[in-house]
């Protein structure tokens, strides 16, 4: 019985988010009707010609600069020649041969903690293709050019990762940096961020690779791991059984949870690259280079360990906290409003906010609960005003309402007691109404304790300060 | 240098066009004589030559400064499409 | 058309009557002739009219109510921009090419548009669509391609001028068969925006017309940066009509070893030797130049050219504007019958060759390999230009052909180009000027000057014209 081993290579292609298109002066937002952001450029009408967005190169060398990658001083637009409906020029400008950003490395944190370093190969600067329409057209394809002239950044791994898990992992890693550093919205529903996985399967100790397969357009990290599992298992079956893995282009279909070959782009494309005429060599210079080095923000990985030291988290916790620039900004306000009470708050952000935020469907910078009014609500756990479990019945009402927490308090009653004289009151009170209990409780069955808590906790609304009534309440059991 | 009906085919087809066979042989012969034409480059030394994609020396990719500044003229453009519906260029049915 | 604008600022006659009386002859010379693909009548008398207003208000510039032709690749808002083949029959461009809007914001008067060589491929005019053009000089001999058109008009004075293409010598040698002056500017000098591309970085628009000072008004008018072509160089605009008295001042002329080589007819020679003669009792002084690499500029350029083309024309596809064929059964039907349809012969051959040359396995060897004698070639003629102020030798080796002569081997058509063809290759600007007559057919000189040396070339050519009156000859059937 041979053991496998997996070789998986991932190519993202993340739109960034300009404002115009990287040849042309076309809008890019999402959802315009059919064709009403694709000018002459993009439609690639007779005589018109291509002018390099700024900020598109910004961006890409934001991107290198990020992932310690070689930027290129100079690099060349290539045109990549095949026809397709949503190519109107009947090729691509890309980069080949001399990209702009050269090879980088990223580091993904694996299931037992340990920490693997990707190498990516390269990034280049490309168009995005339009959109081809088949429902509801019986017999014609309709083809929608708003996406064609989208800026690209083509993000090309080395082939270094050993299972579908570390591929999730890695694309997580992308998703993460390109959100942080403000390139791309990251959104995959919407197509901005898109993921081609080049699968193959070895015997392991071999050197060879073998024959890959690739799989194009996984738009979720559960599709990526579902797609790649299947396709491992797929080849490994076909192997085994004496046949061959053949080099195409393989679909995921969700539905199925199938990959199969696409029957359109089975021949090979010689795709004729050759540097664009119409475009001259982009130099960068060292000044700008620099410039954009300045401009970079926090980076996962270091806001992860500085979170570990400045306030004393698990790297888990911070890897939590991190994923997000929103959310990690949002906790760092959080932790300075309510000083020294960091574990508290990384807990309250990861937990109830969280799933608050899941549950509708939110995201941080939506704004519905602001850093203050959850220090607030902290404040008042910290300060024992109120017990960690009241703490959570305040928040729903926060969330619900828009209040804040003293408000929420006030109105409806939930201080937490800490008069000694009053939890003694409730105290008595149960042991009166229960003697059976206090009689077996004192003559040995210990378990009892726990009914007297929920009985004087029922008793004071839930409002007794746990750890006073544990205290009185052994006290005075124990007579 | 002599180039075959088969390759003759196999350019035609990259580049979507379509050639009666009659047409196979003449763009055989035309192209063939091109080609020992062309050959001619070979005699060159360039070994240590840089190639040359632009005239113009030492000059780089000017940068646009990133601004939406087209409107939506779908329909203006659109007059000159052979078939367009709902806002769509159509095209026989795409299978992928 | 500078005696033209002269008459119209002194009120001698008006636009519209200008224009009434070239539409007249246009009208009149087109079974002959068949300079023009399109008249655009109601246009010319309304921008005549207007030009009028604007003359009589003081508020014109030197070419308010000039008529032009525009050669048929230049994109024209709203009018058919059929670039001389049945792919774009019907096209009406919804935009105005860079350099037809500068002239119509000079006031100039758009006659209509000149046929062409289909996609501007070919030296005699015999690969358009829309019929041959015949040399005002002699019916049944070819005007030159690809611009004949526009130089047919000149030469029977249709319109004072005319814009034209030159990518191996398209301006220069239609110029030189039709007995008028062509110049093409310095590559980048001219905005290609709206000029349907063939080969990118060999293309330039230029313009014909019966004297240098004519050329230069034109020139004046229509160089300069453009924002929307990124091959568009910034750099000042000279006053190319101001220096053109400029005296000679010890002028170096080199003639080129390899253009006086045993392909040029004897007689042209005798003509070119006398217009050296001229040169020499103004003051200049003649030296023999080498440019070692230059007899490989014809296979160079039969390599760049069409693998520029066969990308360029990729876009017509039937898919969004252009000629679709009939009832396409598929996607591959609707590609390759409407492009097989829509091209000519020429212009397919040109496509393969081109896709041929940059394919897999055949890039290196061609592509690359021309590339490289490009740069050798162009090194040549900044090494001349180092020992000389411009070079001088024929434009093309023989006086016009008969229509039909060479059509059957595309070599012997491609050979044609062999004095002009260098000038694309290096990027540095050239014109033809007439010099002469061999057997009634006229013979063009040939002044190439280095990059950005427009100014100088204009200045020495119209030197030669205030001594010599070839370029006021008009054939007798356009007397």
């Amino acid at each position: 019985m041979k053991t496998w081993e997996t070789v998986i290579g991932l190519e993202i292609h993340a739109q960034l988010s300009t404002q115009s298109k990287i040849f042309s002066g076309s809008a890019t937002a999402y959802g315009a009707p059919p064709n009403a952001q694709a000018d002459l450029v993009d439609l690639g009408y007779p005589g018109v010609l291509p002018v390099l967005n700024a900020v598109a190169v910004q961006m890409a060398v934001k991107f290198g600069l990020a992932i310690d990658a070689r930027i290129a001083r100079h690099s060349v637009f290539a045109r990549k020649n095949y026809f397709y409906p949503d190519l109107p020029k009947g090729y691509q400008i890309s980069q080949y041969e001399l990209p702009v950003v050269g090879e980088g490395a990223i580091d993904i944190v694996l299931d037992d903690g340990a920490v693997k370093r990707i190498g990516v190969t390269r990034a280049h600067l490309e168009e995005d293709a339009g959109k081809s329409l088949h429902e509801g057209l019986p017999g014609v394809s309709g083809i929608d050019l708003n996406r064609a002239g989208t800026p690209l950044i083509e993000i090309v791994s080395q082939p270094d990762m050993r299972s579908a898990k570390e591929a999730v992992a890695y694309m997580k890693k992308v998703h993460t940096l390109v959100r942080y550093l403000e390139i791309c919205d990251g959104n995959m529903q919407e197509g901005s961020f898109r993921c081609d996985a080049n699968v193959s399967v070895r015997e392991k100790g071999a050197d060879k690779l073998g024959t890959r397969a690739e799989i194009k357009n996984l738009n979720s990290f559960r599709f990526v791991e579902k797609a790649i599992n299947f396709e491992v298992a797929r080849q490994i079956d076909l192997i085994e059984s004496g046949g061959k893995v053949v080099q195409e282009t393989r679909l995921y279909d969700p539905d199925k949870g199938e990959t199969r070959s696409m029957r359109s782009k089975e021949e090979a494309n010689d795709y004729r690259y050759f540097p664009d005429p119409d475009l001259l060599p982009l130099e960068l210079t060292e000044e700008f280079i620099s410039g954009i080095r300045a401009s970079l923000p926090e980076l996962p990985d270091a806001k992860a360990a500085r979170f570990c030291s400045q306030y004393g988290l698990s790297s888990y916790d911070a890897g939590v906290l991190t994923a997000s620039r929103e959310l990690a900004a949002y906790y760092e306000e959080v932790a300075k409003l309510i000083q020294g009470e960091s574990k508290l708050a990384a807990n309250w952000v990861m937990g109830e906010l969280a799933a608050a935020l899941n549950k509708d469907g939110l995201e941080i910078a939506d704004g519905k609960m602001s850093s203050a009014r959850l220090a607030g609500l902290l404040k008042r756990i910290s300060d024992k005003t109120i017990s960690g479990k009241i703490a959570k019945e305040v928040f729903e009402a926060m969330w619900a309402e828009g209040s804040e927490a003293d408000a929420v308090i006030e109105s409806k009653g939930l201080r937490q007691i800490t008069d000694t004289s009053a939890i003694e009151r409730a105290i008595d009170e149960v042991m009166a109404k229960n003697p059976g209990q206090l009689a077996e409780y004192r003559a040995g069955k210990d378990k009892l304790f726990g009914f007297f808590v929920g009985q004087a906790m029922k008793a004071t609304q839930g409002k007794a300060n746990p750890a006073q009534l544990n205290e009185l309440l052994k006290k005075k059991l124990a007579g | 240098m002599a180039l075959t009906a088969a390759q003759i085919a196999n350019i035609a087809h990259l580049a979507r066009l379509e050639l009666t066979p009659a047409e196979v042989p003449v763009y055989q012969q035309t192209l063939s004589s091109i080609f020992a034409f062309v050959g001619e480059l070979e005699r060159a030394q360039t070994a240590s030559v840089d190639p040359m994609a632009h005239p113009l020396p030492g000059l780089s990719q000017r940068l646009r400064p990133d601004v939406a500044t087209e409107q939506d003229r779908h329909e203006q453009y659109q007059a000159n499409a052979p078939q367009v519906a709902a806002g769509l260029y159509l095209v026989p049915k795409v299978i992928e | 058309m500078a005696q033209l604008s002269e008459g119209l600022r002194r009120k001698e006659f008006s636009s519209v009557e200008l224009t009434s009386r070239l539409l007249e002859r246009i009208e009149a010379s087109q079974p002959k002739l068949n300079a023009l693909i399109s008249i655009t009548r109601e246009e010319a008398l309304q921008s005549a009219q207007a030009a009028d207003r604007a003359l009589a208000s003081g508020n014109a510039t030197q070419l308010t109510g000039v008529p032009i032709v525009h050669k048929d690749i230049f994109c024209t808002q709203g009018i058919k921009t059929t670039c001389g083949s049945r792919m774009l029959e019907n096209f009406v461009a919804p935009y105005d090419a860079t350099v037809v809007a500068k002239l119509k914001s000079a006031g100039v008067v758009m006659l209509g548009k000149a046929n062409m060589d289909e996609f501007a491929m070919g030296s005699s005019n015999e690969n358009s669509y829309f019929g041959p053009v015949q040399n005002p000089w002699k019916t049944g001999s070819v005007p030159g391609g690809s611009s004949g058109g526009s130089a047919a008009v000149v030469a029977a004075r249709l319109a004072p001028a005319a814009t034209a293409t030159d990518t191996g010598g398209s301006i220069r040698q239609p110029a030189a068969l039709c007995g008028v002056t062509g110049l093409k500017p310095t590559y980048g000098r001219v905005s290609r925006y709206g000029m349907i591309a063939f080969a990118s970085s060999l293309d330039q628009g230029g313009v014909i017309a019966a004297t240098a000072e004519d050329a230069a008004l034109v020139l004046r008018a229509i160089a300069g940066f453009d924002p929307k072509d990124s091959t568009s160089v910034e750099r000042d605009v000279p006053d190319y009509v101001s220096s053109l008295n400029a005296p000679l001042a010890g002028l170096k002329i080199g003639l080129l070893k390899e253009f006086f080589d045993k392909g040029l007819d004897a007689e042209v020679e005798r003509r070119i030797r006398d217009a050296l003669t001229v040169y020499e009792k103004l003051g200049a002084s003649l030296r023999e130049v080498s440019l070692p690499n230059l007899p490989l500029s014809v296979p160079a350029y039969y390599v760049v050219a069409p693998a520029e083309c066969s990308s360029n024309l990729a876009r017509f596809d039937g898919v969004r504007f252009g000629h679709r064929c009939e009832n396409p059964r598929d996607l591959m039907d609707l590609y390759k019958r409407s492009r097989g349809e829509g091209f000519g012969a020429e212009v397919k051959r040109r496509i393969m060759t081109g896709t041929y040359v940059l394919s897999a396995g055949y890039y290196d060897a061609y592509y690359l390999k021309a590339q490289k004698v490009r740069r050798l070639i162009a090194d040549d003629f900044a090494r001349a230009f180092s020992e000389v102020d411009v070079l001088m030798g024929p434009t093309t080796p023989t006086p016009a052909f008969q229509i039909g002569a060479k059509v059957s081997d595309p070599v012997t058509m491609y050979l044609n180009d062999i004095y002009t063809i260098g000038a694309n290759l290096a990027g540095v600007p050239a014109m033809s000027l007439p010099c002469g007559f061999v057997d009634g057919l006229p013979v063009g000189l040939q002044i190439v000057a280095p990059q950005f040396g427009e100014a100088r070339m204009l200045n020495v050519a119209h030197l030669y014209q205030r001594e010599t009156d070839w370029h006021s000859r008009v054939p007798e059937a356009y007397a």
